[in-house]
């Protein structure tokens, strides 16, 4: 891809220079908490790795920059508490949505949109076995891809298990008094292993799946803006698309574009995050690779 | 006492005297001549009497004995006989006295034929020998001063034609301490010429066999001080004085033989004496032309102002008009200092020394010659401010001392001067603060090597014990110390953590941080699983304030976790925990603090716990992995498919 066709490419889906209307996938509370939850997370992973890695020197430098450990003891239980806050507020919108959109759960857990594994999914991924190997077409996906779908639940595992264990380490007094003290020193390898998994497939799985792979790079604003071209919303959820475009009702789901400006600060912090996040990888497969002890 | 003869010897006279009598000629016989007043003859030009006072005679110690039994070439010859007679042999009867003279100095002299040298005769009469005892005797005590003085007294033949060293000898001792006591107060017991000098075995000083020679004057002079040593006791040990007395001064350096007195620095070898050349700023040796002068006012100010030259300079001859021309040695310190002469010369310092090395340091290279001072002295090289300074002066980098050596330790100076002794010393001008002598002794410095050595481990922490006493003794008690701890392996001392020269303060940042790696030289698998820990990895993130080694096991008192007094033991494990985490329980302290996930047997929990997780994270990897590859070559061809069409695609969006 030649530069300047890239950036032709890129203004066209940021809808630079047109007025044209967007498809609007995301609510601005799921926005809101996406960004929030991206933050909570840069700071935990640089935070928690400076002590799973504090081998390398990076580790200590990275320490000293974000203010020492104990700071970063704070903000990391910090950003912990945004997490299970932004955790709650999206269980609490599904509530909020299944009165006010569906009525019921049955409604709202069994629709088309819904987050739940379907059969549809089972359908999808085969599709996509045979797609990847050239054996058949592109499948029509929904509103919700399996691998979406995959990622939303991991942060749900994450939580969990990385909150829970989490917690032991934070009170081990507390935690102590009924369980046995090698618990903590289990709780730290659960901890530290599955915070591993989660920075480890952010950054490389989901990072490629969503920005880097090559019809999306290099990222995807969606999920800040909301908003996507409608020519690329129907190529890339064609299920979904074909469901509205038949209600009748897609000119209910768009709305006008954000000024360029608002864009670029969008694609600023976009740059940020990714970066980090590469760098959070490189870092890790240097002291796994090449500094391990 | 040499002049008191043994009682056998008086009884055995005149058993010999009776057996001669049987057959010899009858002495009147011999009288009849002899008796003669008038009878004389002429001995080498001069006229000599021949004549015999039988009276005195008989009462002499020989009145018993025939003539022949001492003119022994008479015997059974014709009377009256031919002139002259053989000179009388008393060695026949004074067997052991005739040996002794024979092999002194007079007997010797009579041997090359000096016609001065003394017979017994010239010392003991010839007819007329009393008892020894008698005061009639010519040897009786109060007489010894003027038969010696007879040759030896100033203007004789013997003093001025053969070579005596010293002069004046009768006056000197007439107005010594000893001749005072026999000449004025007939003192009988005091000591004449032949009590030093003894009777018959007289000898140069020189002479090893001579009981006026250096090695010997110690014990001649104990026969009668035979408690000096008590009186000595400040500068010397005693016993040194016979086993050592190449070193030490003999009694004769101080008190100065014929002149001895109870007070003698007035007399003598006085310091003025020796000011009138010293004294001279310009003086310069004649061979190699290095000052000769001496500072009287900065000799005036050393912690030797009461000390004369000759006590120093021993060899001086009060006799000669250079007096320190017979100078042969230089200053032997170990003649006063004669412990620290001996720790000195069993130190490297002084085994370099002795071998002659020209970097080993003298005495004087510390403490300087005419001025030393007191330690307590802040000018002085040995005040402890002054004494890295001191040492630097070869232990320097780059310095005589410091480029042979071929240990570990380098830029000592430097790194003790920024340790914490050196900047107590040195900025805070702590003066109990250890200094380099604090640690490696004064006088007996040796290499760290040689289990004699402070430095050596065996003594380490003795030598820190010293002035760090407490921890010293909790040392003592822990697993550290080789009666306690059961390890092939050398257990650390001191040093090992605190290093020798670059210690720091033990609350300081760095000296926390290192010491894990001090630990872990030994512990080196228990250090890796605390790195594993949440402390651990703190601490090795550079920061101080979670639990390092010392923090549960204690620095100097370390026990084993079985022994009861254990900061670990059963018993006092949740208060060690509890001095960070006030709420730590029993179960709290069972924190695996040294864990790891790669002993199943140990820690089967944490080893599963870690498979499980690296089992998971491996699975999702590939998982996931596998399915962003397949797909990267569909997406690329989407990307390739959608940009062909541009400008249609500019027209759609």
């Amino acid at each position: 891809m030649s530069h300047e066709s890239g950036r032709a490419a890129q203004s066209a889906r940021a809808g630079i220079g047109r007025e044209e209307r967007q498809y609007l996938r995301f609510s601005r509370l799921n926005r809101v908490l996406h960004v929030v939850m991206i933050v909570s997370f840069m700071s935990l992973a640089l935070t928690g790795m400076t002590l799973k890695f504090s081998y390398t020197s990076w580790a200590s430098i990275l320490s000293r920059v974000l203010g020492g450990f104990e700071t970063a003891g704070y903000i990391h239980r910090m950003a912990a508490v945004s997490m299970v806050v932004i955790f709650g507020l999206h269980i609490s919108d599904l509530f909020r949505r299944r009165k006010k959109e569906f009525g019921t759960w049955k409604a709202m857990l069994t629709g088309p949109d819904t987050m739940l594994p379907t059969k549809k999914d089972l359908r999808d991924f085969i599709g996509s076995m045979k797609w990847f190997v050239g054996a058949g077409p592109r499948p029509r996906y929904g509103r919700w891809t399996y691998w979406e779908k995959f990622d939303y639940f991991a942060v749900f595992w994450g939580i969990c298990v990385i909150g829970s264990t989490g917690l032991i380490l934070w009170f081990p007094e507390l935690f102590t008094l009924v369980l046995p003290g090698w618990v903590i020193n289990v709780a730290t390898i659960i901890h530290s292993d599955e915070a591993l998994l989660a920075v480890g497939f952010i950054f490389t799985v989901h990072f490629f799946n969503t920005h880097l792979r090559p019809e999306k790079f290099p990222m995807d604003i969606v999920v800040f803006t909301g908003r996507m071209p409608v020519e690329e919303f129907r190529e890339d959820k064609p299920a979904e698309y074909d469901i509205l475009a038949a209600s009748g009702r897609l000119e209910e789901h768009l709305v006008e574009p954000y000024p360029p400006i608002v864009i670029r600060a969008i694609r600023a912090f976009g740059w940020t995050a990714l970066c980090t996040g590469f760098a959070i990888v490189v870092w890790i497969i240097y002291a796994m690779v090449f500094a391990y002890r | 006492m040499t002049r008191r003869r043994p009682t056998w010897f008086r009884l055995l006279l005149p058993a010999l005297a009776l057996g001669a009598a049987a057959r010899a000629q009858e002495n009147a016989d011999c009288l009849a001549c002899h008796a003669d007043r008038s009878l004389t003859a002429s001995r080498g030009g001069k006229t000599v009497s021949l004549c015999v006072d039988e009276k005195k005679f008989a009462a002499s110690v020989h009145g018993s004995v025939p003539c022949v039994g001492c003119h022994a070439d008479l015997q059974g010859k014709e009377l009256p006989h031919g002139a002259p007679l053989a000179r009388v042999d008393c060695g026949a009867c004074h067997e052991r006295e005739q040996k002794e003279h024979a092999a002194s100095l007079h007997g010797q002299a009579i041997a090359r034929g000096d016609q001065l040298a003394p017979r017994c005769a010239d010392c003991h009469g010839n007819h007329d020998i009393a008892p020894v005892h008698a005061a009639s005797s010519a040897v009786a005590p109060q007489r010894v001063p003027w038969v010696c003085g007879k040759c030896h007294q100033e203007g004789s033949p013997v003093q001025r034609q053969r070579v005596i060293h010293e002069d004046h000898i009768l006056e000197n001792y007439s107005e010594s301490i000893h001749g005072e006591a026999l000449l004025k107060k007939g003192l009988t017991v005091a000591a004449t010429c032949v009590s030093c000098h003894t009777a018959h075995t007289i000898l140069r000083h020189t002479d090893p066999r001579s009981s006026i020679n250096r090695k010997n004057i110690a014990r001649t002079c104990t026969t009668c001080h035979s408690q000096i040593e008590a009186v000595h006791r400040k500068v010397i040990r005693g016993e040194l004085w016979e086993k050592e007395a190449n070193v030490l001064p003999a009694c004769v350096d101080c008190h100065q033989p014929h002149k001895a007195r109870k007070v003698f620095y007035d007399q003598g070898m006085a310091d003025a004496d020796c000011m009138k050349c010293h004294g001279n700023p310009s003086l310069r040796a004649s061979r190699g032309g290095r000052s000769l002068f001496v500072n009287a006012d900065e000799l005036a100010h050393s912690t030797h102002a009461q000390t004369a030259c000759s006590q120093c300079h021993s060899e001086v001859n009060a006799s000669r008009v250079r007096p320190c021309e017979t100078i042969t040695k230089k200053v032997e310190c170990s003649s006063c200092h004669a412990e620290t002469g001996r720790q000195y010369l069993a130190s490297t310092h002084g085994m370099l020394f002795a071998k002659k090395d020209p970097n080993a340091p003298g005495c004087t290279d510390c403490h300087g010659t005419h001025g030393v001072l007191r330690r307590k002295d802040p000018s002085s090289p040995i005040f402890p401010t002054n004494i890295p300074d001191l040492c630097a002066r070869c232990h320097r980098e780059g310095n005589k001392a410091a480029v042979r050596y071929t240990g570990s330790e380098h830029d000592i100076i430097e790194r003790y001067q920024e340790s914490i002794h050196g900047k107590g010393l040195l900025r805070s001008g702590l003066t109990v603060t250890a200094t380099c002598t604090d640690c490696h002794t004064a006088h007996s410095i040796l290499p760290m090597a040689d289990t004699a050595s402070s430095v050596n481990p065996r003594n380490v922490p003795s030598t820190c014990g010293r002035c760090h006493l407490g921890i010293e003794e909790m040392f003592n008690a822990s697993v550290h110390v080789t009666r306690i701890g059961k390890t092939d392996r050398r257990l650390p001392v001191c040093n090992d953590c605190h290093t020798a020269h670059t210690i720091r303060r033990a609350d300081t940042e760095g000296f926390k941080l290192t010491i894990m790696a001090q630990c872990g030289k030994c512990h080196e698998e228990i250090a890796k699983t605390y790195f594993d820990t949440y402390h651990g990895k703190v601490s090795q993130l550079g920061y101080t304030k979670t639990a390092k080694c010392y923090d549960c096991h204690g620095a100097h008192d370390i026990r084993a976790i079985g022994d009861p007094k254990s900061h670990l033991s059963r018993e006092n494990v949740v208060a060690t925990c509890q001095k960070c985490h006030p709420g730590a329980t029993r179960r709290f302290a069972g924190y695996l603090t040294h864990a790891t996930h790669h002993d199943p047997q140990k820690y089967p929990f944490l080893f599963y716990t870690f498979w499980g997780m690296t089992g998971l994270l491996v699975g999702t990897f590939v998982v996931g992995g596998v399915h962003t590859l397949l797909w990267l070559p569909r997406a690329l061809q989407m990307r390739r498919a959608r940009k062909v069409p541009a400008p249609p695609r500019e027209e759609e969006s």
